[in-house]
């Protein structure tokens, strides 16, 4: 019941590059089921959409909303295909892991690969940067420095802790809950197989539980491309 | 206590810079490739959806527009051809009596005319008969006298006779 992780240390000889390969497996899953969802819905678009062009249409209104609520549209077209790709692969990377978890002899193969802090934090940091980019590149190097002295100078310190803040909270969230979800769900697959009792105990908690961590990784997705938009909007945003 | 403290352990693996730098590019490439296969041609068609419905909008407003104005000028006409209409019937009624007023009137004259033409006729029948018994009675007297009489007298005198007689008998009537 030890499950380990499937590693690569030093790939190439080289001492610091480790990989996780079972977290290789997962992102290229993860991001191979949302290549294909969303070139499978743009198939054969028509002008009167049809099922699944309906729900990647709903999914794009819904993406919208979330920017719609934190910037004007002007400027938050930009990022549009940022929440959506994020948003989209965030909730399948969750998913993978409701649905199964895979074990491979004593190496955990397949989970979600947003259980991983290294992996959230990546995406956190990438959402960061990318608020520094836009700030500078929308608003000018002026305005930019001008942020972080607003609206008064000895907010300096924090302003910058701030940003380190934002990144490993908004890291951290989504790899606590969907790391938490796993054990759990890992914990109840153990007594489900353990022995009659077991299973016939954990079928109803697992159950419920499977649909609760459904319901958490739709949040989760939500709230991460939410709070992108949120950091987003503090530096690209003219009125603040 | 055992099987949950090792399950903790679950793929938990630290930071790996690999993965870090993996997850990087794959997700880039990831938004590149949706960018250009599924979000650009969904949203180039949700644009176009849009900017067809407006236009269509726009399309049924106008045609509403136009109908509007077409029926409009569909009653004016009708209410134009009702009263020419009106007018016509006005015009044939006045006609009509004008006609009717001027046929009794010839009628009128013509019976007058032929009234007074056979008054003429009567009258001159009746001085043509007046005169036709004038001779007749001349004669026959001028008979009856010579032969009651027997007396010579010529036919100047008879004649002058009679006519005396006639009138006198003329003014007793």
């Amino acid at each position: 019941m030890n499950h380990e992780a499937p590693m690569w240390e030093d790939a190439f000889g080289i001492p610091w590059l480790d990989f996780n390969l079972s977290n290789l497996l997962m992102m290229f899953v993860a991001s191979l089921i949302v290549f294909i969802l969303g070139v499978a819905a743009t198939r054969n678009m028509q002008r009167a959409p049809k099922g699944f062009q309906n729900f990647m249409e709903w999914l794009i209104d819904f993406i919208k909303g979330i920017i719609g609520s934190n910037m004007d549209w002007r400027t938050g077209r930009l990022f549009l295909p940022l929440g959506l790709t994020l948003f989209a692969y965030i909730f399948v990377s969750n998913m993978l892991g409701v649905v199964t978890n895979g074990v491979v002899g004593h190496d955990l193969w397949w989970k979600s690969p947003t259980a991983d802090p290294g992996i959230t934090l990546t995406l956190a940091v990438m959402v960061v940067v990318l608020t520094h980019y836009y700030g500078v590149k929308l608003r000018g190097g002026k305005e930019y420095r001008k942020g972080f002295v607003r609206p008064l100078p000895f907010l300096l310190p924090f302003k910058i802790l701030e940003e380190f803040s934002n990144t490993l909270t908004l890291g951290l969230r989504l790899y606590g809950n969907i790391y938490a979800g796993e054990i759990l769900i890992t914990l109840l697959v153990g007594i489900a197989s353990s022995s009659v009792l077991g299973f016939l105990g954990a079928t109803i908690p697992m159950v419920a539980w499977m649909g609760f961590s459904t319901f958490i990784g739709f949040i989760q997705a939500f709230i991460f491309v939410m709070l992108t938009m949120v950091y987003m909007s503090h530096k690209v945003s003219e009125d603040h | 206590m055992q099987g949950i403290t090792s399950n903790l352990s679950l793929g938990a693996s630290g930071f790996a810079l690999g993965d870090m730098m993996v997850q990087l590019a794959f997700f880039i490439i990831l938004l590149v490739l949706l960018k250009k296969f599924a979000w650009g041609p969904l949203m180039t068609m949700m644009k176009d959806r849009e900017d067809y419905i407006a236009n269509e909008i726009e399309t049924a407003e106008k045609s509403r527009e136009e109908a509007a104005m077409q029926q409009r000028e569909a009653a004016e006409e009708l209410k134009k051809t009702r009263a020419d209409a009106q007018s016509i019937i006005e015009d044939a009624r006045k006609i009509a009596s004008q006609q009717e007023r001027d046929i009794v009137e010839s009628a009128r004259n013509e019976a007058e005319r032929i009234k007074v033409s056979a008054r003429q006729e009567i009258e001159q029948e009746r001085d043509k008969a007046v005169q036709v018994l004038k001779d007749q009675v001349a004669s026959m007297s001028v008979m009856i006298a010579s032969k009651v009489i027997e007396k010579e007298l010529s036919e100047k005198d008879q004649q002058e006779l009679i006519n005396q007689y006639i009138n006198e008998a003329g003014e007793e009537r």
